[in-house]
């Protein structure tokens, strides 16, 4: 039973459907498959987590765009908010 | 794909085939509220607006009155007027005249004699046009004769998960069988005006896409007021949105991934054929759903996630939900349950397909919940307050 949802493919978070508990695992259908990850930390329900690990300064995906810079290095698992992804204006080239 | 429409002699294709008793200024809305009440097949609504309106202002209201009679819903039109409105019964006529050449008859109050002779007169009028309105029957037509307007209130965060993402998907669909479809709500670009300028056909729409934001937070610092600092709100926070740009690109993806090609004012007549276009609206519901109405949208879909039971009396508007509980507790409102797109266990496309079907049947004369309800509620955009 998925506890989680995918937006776009190129997205690097993942949003919890419902509330998921540290040390559980979040199930997302991708491309007609279930996928499982091992959640690190509590979620909240409608919260982002990593899909993958994310790097410091790396751009972190939803919906296939742009939502925010990630403040520190996050893993795998994490939850994804304010406190680790930094509101910076996309640099815009054209 | 098709669905069965009404021929209008401008050429366009209706899903309804109302007569319309139109209050030029807020002087004429209870008469045309008691002329209609006599007529089965007319329809009215309240317009607050049409006096002591700056120049701007009065432009919004007439579009919209111009607009409501001009649109293919809409079989034919009695104007009433009290006389000594800002909105002149000659420059109503004048501006309805500009879009369509559809059936029109006017009453002014004053020259009349009054409520009792006016509502007299216009109620055999209104009863002349529902009889020859009746005698059209619907014909098939290709689904590129369809405007869609695209809308969302009282969103939660399921909006932005399930609702808005198979409108978008919806749009798409549409798009790609070459039909209009209409992305608004100009605050809800904030953050995110870059991701839209990008996917703009051109140079020229891509700056207007700028333009229309930049004009917003112009005219709200006239005021004194600032609204980039301060969202996503603590209540977003809570709810798990962590950015500006979040927020706004679940309220964007109403308009899914097609290129868009241009940028309407509010309430200007759009064109068929033209797959994705923005106009620019207020957040205010019943007002940015009369500027798509106004502008030619036969049809608003309508994302909800608290749930809300706004209508429209010219356009259906079908309202849509991806929150499971309010579509149980305000079912009697909410015409798609899209909760699967959230929770399965069928994808995206497959949900498309139903909501498709089930928008096609809206077309065919189908009516949502809020035409059966009767809800008919306008609001049009205003820049300042009254003179």
């Amino acid at each position: 039973m998925r506890n989680a949802m995918i937006i776009n493919e190129k997205d690097n978070v993942i949003v919890a459907i419902e509330p998921i508990a540290e040390g559980s695992e979040a199930v997302y259908m991708f491309k007609g498959e279930y996928h499982k990850l091992p959640v690190v930390e509590d979620i909240p329900m409608y919260h982002k987590l990593a899909r993958t690990d994310i790097a410091q300064g790396e751009q972190v995906i939803k919906y296939g765009e742009y939502i925010g810079e990630a403040g520190c290095a996050i893993a795998a698992g994490s939850h994804v908010h304010t406190h680790n992804v930094l509101s910076v204006r996309e640099r815009v080239t054209d | 794909m098709k669905f069965w429409g009404y021929r209008r002699p401008d050429g366009k294709v209706g899903i309804r085939n109302h007569v319309l008793i139109l209050p030029a200024s807020v002087c004429a809305s209870d008469t045309t509220r008691i002329i209609a009440s006599q007529v089965s097949g007319a329809i009215t609504f309240n317009n607050q607006n049409g006096c002591s309106q700056v120049p701007p202002d009065m432009k919004l209201t007439m579009d919209i009155l111009a607009g409501y009679a001009a649109n293919p819903n809409i079989y034919g039109t009695v104007v009433v007027s009290l006389g000594c409105e800002g909105c002149q019964m000659d420059l109503v006529v004048d501006a309805i005249r500009q879009r369509t050449n559809k059936p029109l008859k006017t009453l002014i109050i004053q020259q009349e004699g009054g409520t009792i002779k006016t509502v007299e007169k216009g109620v055999r009028y209104a009863q002349e046009m529902v009889q020859e309105a009746a005698l059209l029957r619907r014909e098939e037509f290709p689904v590129s004769e369809l405007i869609l307007g695209t809308n969302c209130g009282g969103s939660d965060p399921s909006s932005g998960l399930g609702s808005n993402p198979l409108v978008g998907s919806l749009s798409d669909r549409l798009v790609g069988m070459g039909a209009t479809s209409v992305l608004c709500e100009t605050t809800e670009f904030l953050g995110a005006e870059h991701i839209l300028a990008r996917r703009a056909v051109n140079k020229q729409v891509h700056d207007k896409i700028y333009d229309i934001v930049y004009r917003y937070e112009e005219s709200l610092k006239m005021i004194g007021q600032e609204i980039r600092s301060g969202n996503p709100s603590p209540g977003n926070i809570a709810g798990g949105l962590t950015t500006l740009e979040e927020k706004s690109l679940g309220c964007i993806h109403k308009g899914g991934e097609s290129p868009i090609n241009a940028v309407y004012e509010y309430a200007e007549p759009m064109k068929t054929g033209h797959g994705l276009v923005i106009m620019d609206t207020p957040s205010n519901d019943a007002a940015s759903v009369a500027g798509l109405i106004a502008g030619g949208c036969q049809l608003v879909v309508f994302t909800t996630g608290l749930g809300t039971p706004t209508g429209n009396a010219v356009a259906p508007v079908m309202k849509i939900t991806a929150n499971k509980n309010t579509y149980q507790t305000m079912r009697d409102n909410l015409d798609f349950d899209a909760s699967h797109v959230i929770y399965g266990p069928e994808s995206l496309a497959e949900i498309t397909e139903d909501f498709l079907h089930d928008v096609i049947e809206i077309c065919n004369g189908k009516l949502v919940k809020a035409e059966a309800l009767g809800y008919i509620e306008t609001a049009i955009s205003r820049a300042c307050n009254y003179m």
